[in-house]
């Protein structure tokens, strides 16, 4: 899956939360997934399987396509992995 | 001997320095608070002010995202902002003050952050997120009373990483 984490400016928090999702896939030896943190600028007409954005950016991302999950606490571990895990589950169950 | 964070990667290393700390700052709100952190960086040249407005606005035109976690914000603008080198600036408030983030408000520890690229701060971002996740250690960030005290708590947390 092609997962895209989304901020402002796409190497601020978006890094944060590739970073601790790739160290969730890492621990829980999850593998075949690409993170890529995104911009709010170039993200429109991009495809990915899923986004991971902070809560406040909801209202950004409201009328896309995309699937998305909101993350309250990014460096919350247990949050993430439950939220992003899930949502994984969800689209391969699709496939 | 600054001069060399130019071209290395930087590590948490950076914030590790008296002039990048300061606790229990007085503010009189959201603003303020990020100004006071964005002032330290100013005052030891990793970003020039225009930096900190930049900040500011950043928050104000995409919302207060940076707040990451309860408590916790994380401002930052683009390293065309103003950035000389990239670093981070750590205060924790007097007084908690409201970014308007319906996950995580009232803050009370604000990190400066000032990145000169896109990539050479990685490493010292995953170990921000690696001891922000450590909610004991940010327990124990909040009640320091004296800047010695804070750098030698994140110094000591840095070596368990």
């Amino acid at each position: 899956m092609k997962i895209a984490t989304l901020c402002g400016m796409g190497f601020g928090t978006s890094m944060i939360l590739k970073l601790t999702i790739e160290d969730i896939f890492k621990a829980e030896g999850i593998k075949g997934h690409q993170v890529i943190p995104w911009d709010l600028g170039s993200f429109k007409g991009q495809s990915v399987d899923l986004v991971v954005a902070p809560t406040d950016m909801e209202h950004h991302l409201q009328g896309t396509d995309f699937k998305v999950v909101y993350i309250k606490n990014l460096v919350d571990k247990a949050e993430i992995s439950e939220k992003v895990i899930h949502a994984l589950k969800e689209l391969e169950d699709l496939t | 001997m600054n001069e060399e964070k130019n071209v290395h990667a930087v590590s948490l290393g950076d914030l590790i320095i008296e002039d990048h700390v300061a606790v229990k700052v007085q503010t009189t709100g959201w603003e303020d608070a990020v100004i006071q952190a964005g002032k330290l960086l100013v005052n030891t040249n990793i970003v020039e002010e225009s930096y900190v407005e930049a900040m500011i606005s950043t928050i104000k035109d995409l919302g207060p995202y940076c707040v990451i976690a309860p408590g916790i914000a994380l401002p930052h603008a683009r390293p065309e902002d103003g950035v000389r080198q990239s670093g981070f600036s750590l205060i924790t408030l007097e007084q908690a003050v409201e970014f308007g983030n319906t996950a995580n408000d009232p803050v009370d520890i604000v990190i400066g952050f000032a990145a000169i690229d896109k990539t050479s701060h990685i490493l010292a971002l995953r170990e921000v997120a690696t001891l922000l996740g450590d909610d004991d250690f940010i327990q124990h960030i909040r009640s320091q009373k004296t800047k010695s005290e804070l750098i030698q708590l994140i110094k000591t947390q840095r070596t368990k990483l």
